[in-house]
């Protein structure tokens, strides 16, 4: 008898506690904000490092009290959904946002599973941030794709440019992974170098992306003798060994990329092969973060236990979504409105020093502002960590 | 010519040695360890928490891969498929157990060692230049006769320990073994355990060349059973002709047909499917199994 009297207050407490804690949970409403992209497989680095910042900066401003929208505070929650790097589960993804009434999502990280995901967003009323770069996903009449990043065709020339003039490079050659995204950064690459007058030495060779041993796969390229290499759309788990190997082999030239890199995972995987390498990074370069950059760093650190040099730009993508629906509470359920505010929408950029502001752009590239602005960095790799080569911006 | 030979060389050894221990669990226990690419990345990840993070010598590390994964594999086989293969006699059971293991260790790897690729520093400084014909770093060489060195160790102790001789018995016939005395429940979990510290073995070797990251288990994994495909599935010495073969016509698939882009896995797998429709035992395995 004491024995069910124990088991029956035992249950009671603990109902009690949950009621509580719902009780505390529900003190402020809930915004769902919605993430489909890979966080599985070789690619997991790209969609854990967006998820993981949106994780860290929901939790920072629910610390904090939550976030007011037009009067009301909310609790942020991070809906997460893995789509494996598969068309058909970013697809689910977006349907799973869609049951849920999210109406903002960040993702997906690759091309082929952002287009997909437009027929859904666009019939169920989301807005969504991927970070792929084909102009069909941001150009009319495509309207609620809004690229994360800067992508590789505005990125490119400008990188090309500096090295024709800094560094004389006259001939290049392009290596990628036999996947829709390198591929197309890939063709875009040599276009862009093309145009500027770079020769293209090598372009046909490609790699499996599951590929961990890449020296049988650069032999062909090196016997080209470029005077640059360009890794074209290279996960940051390809990089290193990529650059290894490319140094092993006698490449003597210049090796870069237009995709975001981690100065860590280039140490521990290149050590001091990789000085000299060139990548686009984020805003948290020693001159250009603010204090409020170097706080999300400490606390991404230590809620994930390290930090990742991607979330530099991946960390705008939820501060996009929730100042602008600061800016126009109606947007909250109408991403028409939401639509009509980022043609004129303006705030203080948190995360650079000075006066730096968070903006719609894209009006070049895609005719209409489809495009958050980060600033377009490009670093240096060089003993352990990056140096910024030069900053530009994307209009 | 030099080069496409002594890439196909260094790439066969390894991926021999990863074969090894999936077709080792095969034959034993007629299982097809999903887990077996999971098993090798946890190797990796051993390897490099001791030698690349902890600073101890190489060669400790490369033993903490194989004692970790041994462990790991004895009891898995102890707690989990024994078990399962006692109360169910149907294949899916085990294939099924196995992929949730796979799933399983990608989570624990996740949430322990994070997402990012992982590298240790080179064991060898240096690359051995021959007139440009011939380039491979001094660590790929000696990584590359470690693998045959492993290999053929393998086979001697298969073919002349007490161990090797039982579980080869139980390979060829369960219910003859045990009429013999082979202790079947002891040998079943040390043939596992063997097969996994193989898979710990690879992986703390190769994570000095290729560094190791979360990604890695499910397409070695897909290698591994290629190449179990090619030389017969539960033959040991058919694992290492299947790893010699594919590293081979990688390295020449690589070098010859770069210009035409990816096709080299193309071709691949439509030769496997041309031989395992005229030869679906593989090269050594016997059409009954």
């Amino acid at each position: 008898m004491k024995r069910r009297t124990l088991v029956k207050a035992s249950v009671a407490a603990v109902v009690a506690a949950s009621m509580q804690i719902s009780t505390a949970w529900a003190e402020n409403p809930v915004l769902k904000i919605g993430f489909v992209g890979v966080t599985s497989g070789p690619a997991a680095a790209w969609g854990i490092s967006n998820q993981r910042s949106m994780e860290a900066r929901a939790a920072w401003l629910n610390e904090i009290g939550g976030y007011t929208i037009g009067g009301t505070t909310y609790d942020i929650e991070i809906v997460s959904f893995d789509d494996q790097k598969d068309p058909k589960r970013a697809i689910a993804g977006m349907e799973k946002m869609a049951q849920e009434g999210i109406h903002y999502v960040v993702g997906p990280n690759v091309d082929d599973g952002a287009a997909a995901v437009r027929p859904v967003a666009e019939a169920n009323g989301i807005m969504y941030f991927p970070y792929a770069f084909p102009k069909e996903l941001y150009t009319a009449p495509a309207s609620n794709a809004i690229l994360g990043m800067v992508a590789n065709y505005q990125s490119g020339p400008a990188i090309y440019k500096y090295l024709m003039e800094e560094k004389g490079v006259k001939t290049a050659a392009f290596i990628a992974a036999n996947e829709s995204d390198p591929l197309s950064q890939r063709d875009g690459g040599v276009a862009a170098a093309t145009a500027l007058g770079i020769e293209v030495v090598s372009d046909s060779v490609t790699y499996q992306v599951d590929t961990t041993d890449f020296t049988p796969v650069l032999t062909p390229i090196m016997r080209t003798r470029p005077d640059l290499l360009v890794l074209s759309g290279v996960s940051p788990a390809n990089a290193p060994q990529l650059i290894r190997s490319a140094r092993e082999l006698g490449f003597q030239g210049v090796i870069s990329t237009e995709t975001a890199q981690d100065a860590s995972v280039l140490r521990e995987g290149a050590g001091d092969l990789a000085n000299g390498f060139i990548s686009v990074g984020g805003a948290s370069t020693p001159e250009l973060a603010s204090d409020a950059m170097r706080e999300f760093v400490e606390r991404y650190t230590t809620m994930f236990g390290e930090y990742n040099d991607e979330s530099n730009t991946k960390v705008y993508a939820l501060e996009y979504i929730l100042e602008t629906l600061k800016a126009n509470p109606a947007a909250l359920t109408d991403v028409d409105a939401f639509q009509t505010t980022m043609d004129t929408f303006e705030a203080p950029n948190p995360y650079m020093v000075g006066d730096a502001k968070l903006r719609y752009v894209g009006m070049s590239s895609f005719g209409q502002k489809r495009q958050v602005s980060v600033p377009l960095v490009v670093n240096v790799y060089q003993d352990g960590a990056f140096e910024t080569l030069f900053v530009a911006q994307v209009d | 010519m030099e080069q496409i030979l002594a890439n196909g060389v260094y790439l066969g050894a390894q991926y021999a040695m990863i074969a090894l221990g999936l077709t080792l669990i095969f034959a034993l226990m007629n299982v097809l360890n999903f887990a077996h690419g999971q098993m090798y990345v946890l190797g990796g990840f051993v390897t490099y928490t001791f030698y690349g993070q902890m600073g101890w010598p190489f060669v400790v590390a490369l033993a903490m891969s194989c004692i970790t994964l041994a462990i790991l594999g004895a009891l898995v086989e102890r707690f989990l498929f024994a078990p399962v293969i006692k109360r169910s006699t149907r294949d899916e059971s085990t294939m099924l157990l196995a992929a949730a293991i796979a799933f399983f260790l990608d989570a624990v790897v996740l949430l322990v060692f994070g997402e990012k690729q992982r590298g240790v520093p080179k064991i060898v400084d240096g690359v051995f230049n021959y007139d440009f014909r011939l380039i491979m770093p001094y660590d790929r060489i000696l990584i590359c006769g470690l693998a045959i060195l492993s290999i053929v160790t393998f086979i001697l102790f298969m073919q002349y320990s007490k161990t090797g001789r039982a579980l080869r018995a139980l390979a060829q016939d369960r219910t003859a073994a045990q009429l013999m005395g082979v202790n079947v429940d002891r040998y079943s979990m040390v043939g596992f355990a063997l097969g996994a510290m193989l898979a710990g073995l690879v992986g703390g070797l190769l994570v000095t060349i290729t560094g190791v990251n979360l990604g890695m288990g499910g397409p070695t994994s897909i290698k591994a059973f290629m190449m179990v495909m090619i030389g017969g599935a539960g033959v040991i010495s058919g694992a290492i002709a299947g790893g010699v073969i594919l590293g081979f016509m990688e390295a020449i698939g690589l070098a010859v047909l770069s210009q035409y882009g990816d096709i080299t896995y193309l071709l691949i797998f439509v030769s496997l499917m041309i031989f395992l429709a005229i030869r679906p035992q593989g090269l050594m395995g016997k059409p009954w199994g």
